[in-house]
């Protein structure tokens, strides 16, 4: 199998020279050309994740390449699979980026810095999962976080807020590294060895304490990537402050990451563990799934809807994969690989509708420069195709069928329903909890979707920007295309994924139960089967609305000719578009019902007429729905740095003799301290 | 082949009798409340006057308002299909998945809501709205409850929970049974809009859910959501009637059993219908802000039955 290395190789040849094509190249070929090579990273990535996926396997030491430790990377279908996901994403959103750039400007993702630093990010996305060492996984992640970091940062001139979401991305991202650095670094020195080799066979020897300790020191650091609550705080500030391109990077083939590492540390290198791990992961994911579903159902801000939608879904697939865990530690492995199939596949679907949600909100906010729903509007008529490509992602996002999220959605609850085998108290109550959780979860996804197309998409517009609103250049929309092509096949023929995830389950040492093939999914296990074709569904679908409509044409054929009429207006004149419902008003009744989960705030001003205090002459309302979350933890925390910091302000009074003082008695001291220690 | 003869005759029935159900619970009521009613076949003449009329686009709706209407229906005919009403035997047996069944129902009820904020109105939006966050509340409800009539099964598979049922009907009397079926009864309420969740005669701003989506329908499209509902809630009754009653479903290829599995249904159909009926009259229909506490009661059932059927399950029958 040379398929995979030199892929690699291409990938990085591709990605590096990016970087001084990014510098160096005038603005007018600068876009197209950085996409395209970021677009044949892209599909190198993907090429060698799809080798790997098809049973390659690749590894190679290259002792040189970094000081001390050397570089050693590792391919297997485990990789293969995350590999893949991010180099369609790459390709595909690299694409679109070429016509995002085109009418930007040079200034935000189109400038220099941006353009430069782009083609090394989608690099690091695919070779992070190939890494085979703590040192050079380590490097690479912080790589990626670094480049994550200036993307988001792209567009820091046009708005305040992006420095704000680029400080708490940078400040969450390297407490995550330095957990991650910590456990890893443990490890290393328990398994006597810092390649994942090494871990692996000197895992066993290790005490339960210390196991336990590097596994929750990893997954702390591995959830905040993968922006799971609590530690989620600086997805729903970055993602809809990077330019929308990038934000579909990060959230469909970034935050996977988190998951990638979770998997491999928890199963592949420690080799499960006890109970307590996996239910900690689960009450993790649960919490994640729940809580960033609500706040996306309250969020008005598209993008942020967005964001926190990837909270919920990353939260379903960590739910899976914590369940797994469990299934593993009761010796269950049929039922373990099963459940993590359906994870993996969900990070697959996740990945493609999230990435075509993104790149149409992307659209949108480049057309008419708004992200508030409120503010939007009849942009189906404007932006036809734009609007049938985010209807066709939020479909995915419903997990309703024909959508891509309804496949392993469903996949998920046969497993955790049929997980009710494995014996003990603890799986019986935690299951049927976790079915609960998957279920309001996309009960609430719903009600988020149709949010947001019907709010934003439908209806008239409700402002002069909406109504002035037209189609994408070509590009971004061939770019939304693939993904949505995408999405279509993984909807429809699942099996198109063949035994690759198989292979990855398997990679990780569960035995594949073969739940896709072909064009449907099966379960079988011992006593129990169940079976789903989701291509049957869209053609009983198809037939059905065809016979409807066929038998209504017929029956009314006298009247033939449609009439247009006006809206009723219960003979007040014609509505006007700010009578509108809009997506605050569509989330109150929610906003009511978990009014004790949410806490919003809510001001009423009433200013009376100044002759009589009934008379009304103004009313203000205000709501908020802060991420209560985000306020209980990290408040408390920052107002102790903040007041840290200005009581340490006392010290620096800006007196140079203070200044040559603290000089003067800090040599003092030093040079003390060396006699007396010496 | 009786297969097939058995899933046309389904169909065939819940469409024609579908309207019929609809006629006869409004006769039902109309009598308890002291009226003389319109008749049972009052709902078919309503829909063959509304195809009659021109067909109506309101100004600035789009597709989603007029391919609702037909999707909603069409997902209610899958249903028809799916559902094991006569037969356990069908054709189709291996693709009537209990979850696929509620996701179908979902993409209807998303549907109609899509179609209700396309138009753009206050009214679309509110309904809407309501329609959307008592869906979501219900899914954990019908999930859960689908996950407790599983257990015994050992499937989702619909055929199977209920030829099981129909073999063994201890399952039923079981605490686990009974608790499924009083947590669902309440979801289908939920789902098919009867009171006390949402009323389906009024046109009242403040009780509006399902006729506040559909306000601006009319003439073929008004006939299509209409008869979407009615195949709904006929689907819904027969469904529950096929889970917790399935005495006399034809479980083999014998004509003769599916006719009388056929007669038998459309009774218990009739029966569920009536009881559902005669019990909106006493009952007044919940404030919006109370239908969660509702549904939370029953999702708490549908849990319980869950505990309920893995423990009790254990002692007795041994099945895991």
């Amino acid at each position: 199998m040379s398929l995979i290395p030199a892929a690699l190789a291409t990938a990085t040849a591709l990605g590096v020279a990016g970087v001084p094509a990014g510098l160096i190249l005038p603005q007018r070929v600068r876009g197209a050309l950085v996409g395209s090579l970021t677009a044949g990273v892209g599909v190198a990535g993907g090429t060698a994740g799809v080798a790997a996926l098809g049973g390659g396997r690749f590894s190679a030491s290259a002792p040189g390449l970094l000081p001390l430790a050397g570089a050693h990377f590792a391919v297997d279908a485990l990789s293969g699979l995350f590999m893949a996901v991010a180099g369609a994403v790459v390709a595909a959103v690299a694409v679109y980026g070429i016509g995002y750039v085109a009418g930007h400007g040079s200034h935000g993702l189109g400038s220099r810095g941006a353009q430069a630093v782009l083609p090394l990010f989608a690099l690091t996305l695919l070779l992070v999962p190939a890494a085979a060492a703590v040192s050079t996984f380590l490097l690479l992640w912080e790589l990626m976080a670094l480049t994550s970091l200036l993307l988001v940062l792209a567009e820091h001139r046009a708005r305040p807020a992006v420095r704000e979401a680029a400080v708490w991305y940078a400040v969450m991202t390297h407490l995550g590294l330095v957990l991650l650095l910590a456990g890893l670094s443990v490890y290393a020195a328990q398994a006597g060895g810092e390649t994942f080799a090494a871990l692996r066979s000197g895992s066993g020897a290790m005490s339960p304490t210390v196991r336990g300790l590097v596994f929750v020191l990893t997954a702390t650091a591995f959830t905040s990537k993968a922006g799971l609550v609590p530690l989620h705080a600086w997805l729903p500030r970055a993602h809809p402050e990077a330019p929308s391109a990038v934000s579909a990077l990060m959230s469909a083939a970034m935050v996977n990451l988190g998951v990638y590492g979770l998997v491999r540390v928890g199963f592949d290198l420690l080799g499960g563990g006890p109970a307590w791990w996996w239910l900690l992961v689960m009450a993790m994911g649960g919490l994640s799934a729940v809580y960033g579903i609500l706040q996306a159902a309250m969020a008005s801000d598209l993008k942020r809807l967005l964001a926190y939608s990837t909270s919920e879904n990353m939260g379903l697939v960590v739910l899976g994969v914590g369940a797994a865990g469990l299934f593993a530690h009761a010796g269950d492995k049929a039922l373990a690989g099963l459940v993590l199939a359906a994870a993996l596949l969900h990070v697959v679907n996740h990945s493609a509708f999230k990435s075509l949600l993104f790149g149409a909100a992307g659209s949108v906010l480049r057309a008419t420069g708004e992200r508030n729903l409120d503010l939007l509007g009849g942009l189906r008529a404007r932006m036809p195709i734009t609007a049938g490509l985010f209807a066709l992602g939020a479909l995915g996002a419903v997990a309703l069928p024909p959508g891509n999220g309804f496949v392993s959605e469903w996949l998920l609850l046969q497993s955790m329903i049929h997980g009710l085998a494995v014996p003990g108290v603890t799986t019986a109550i935690v299951l049927p909890l976790a079915v609960a959780v998957i279920a309001l979860s996309a009960g609430l996804a719903a009600a988020v979707f149709v949010k947001a197309l019907g709010v934003g998409f439908f209806a008239r517009p409700r402002t002069a920007q909406a109504a002035a609103a037209q189609e994408s250049p070509l590009l971004m929309l061939a770019g939304m295309a693939l993904l949505a092509a995408l999405c279509t096949a993984l909807a429809l023929v699942p099996g198109l994924l063949g035994d690759g995830l198989d292979r990855a389950v398997a990679a990780v040492g569960f035995a594949g139960m073969h739940p896709v093939s072909g064009g449907g999914l099966r379960v079988r296990l011992d006593e129990v089967s169940a079976s789903l074709s989701p291509l049957w569904v869209v053609v009983a679908l198809t037939v059905a609305l065809g016979a409807v409509t066929a038998a209504t044409r017929w029956a009314s054929r006298r009247q033939r000719r449609r009439m247009n009429a006006r809206l009723w207006d219960c003979g007040g004149g014609a509505p006007t578009p700010r009578m509108a419902y809009t997506a605050t008003s569509f989330a109150e009744p929610l906003q009511r019902v978990f009014d004790d989960v949410l806490a919003p705030e809510q001001d009423v001003d009433v200013t009376p007429v100044r002759e009589s205090a009934y008379l009304v002459e103004r009313v203000a309302f205000r709501n908020r729905v802060p991420d209560r979350i985000e306020h209980r933890l990290y408040r408390p925390v920052l107002d102790f740095l903040a007041a840290a910091g200005q009581s340490a302000r006392r010290l620096a009074g800006g007196s140079v003799h203070a200044y040559l003082g603290y000089g003067f008695f800090g040599l003092v001291a030093l040079l003390v301290v060396l006699v007396v220690g010496w | 082949m009786v297969g097939y003869t058995a899933i046309v005759l389904q169909v065939g029935a819940v469409v024609a009798g579908a309207p019929l159900l609809t006629g006869l619970m409004r006769q039902t009521r109309a009598r308890l409340e002291g009226r003389a009613g319109a008749g049972v076949l009052q709902p078919w003449r309503d829909v063959r006057k509304l195809l009659r009329k021109e067909p109506i686009t309101p100004v600035g709706t789009g597709p989603a308002f007029r391919w609702a209407p037909p999707l909603l229906v069409a997902t209610s005919l899958v249903l028809a299909v799916l559902v094991p009403l006569v037969s356990t035997d069908t054709p189709v047996r291996a693709r009537a998945d209990l979850i696929l069944v509620v996701s179908l129902l979902a993409l209807g009820t998303l549907a109609l809501a899509l179609a209700g904020l396309d138009t753009g109105t206050a009214f679309g939006g509110m309904g809407a709205s309501r329609e959307m966050t008592i869906a979501a509340l219900v899914e954990p409800t019908i999930l859960v409850a689908v996950f407790a009539l599983s257990i015994p099964a050992g499937s989702t598979n619909l055929p199977v929970i209920v030829a099981g049922a129909a073999d063994q009907p201890a399952r039923l009397t079981s605490p686990a049974g009974l608790l499924a079926i009083a947590a669902l009864a309440v979801a289908v309420l939920a789902e098919s809009g009867r009171l006390p969740v949402d009323n389906p005669s009024t046109h009242l701003e403040l009780t509006m859910v399902h006729e506040a989506m559909v306000l601006e329908y009319a003439g073929p499209d008004l006939a299509l959501v209409e008869f979407g509902a009615q195949l709904r809630l006929t689907v819904l009754l027969g469904l529950l009637a096929s889970l917790f009653a399935p005495w006399g479903i034809a479980t083999g290829a014998s004509l003769t059993a599916v006719l009388l599995a056929l007669l038998l249904v459309v009774l218990k159909v009739m029966v569920l219908g009536m009881a559902l009926a005669a019990a909106e009259v006493f009952w007044a229909k919940l404030r919006l802000f109370r239908v969660p506490e509702l549904l939370a009661g029953s999702f708490l059932l549908a849990l319980l039955a869950v505990t309920a059927s893995y423990f009790l399950g254990a002692e007795g029958g041994g099945a895991r």
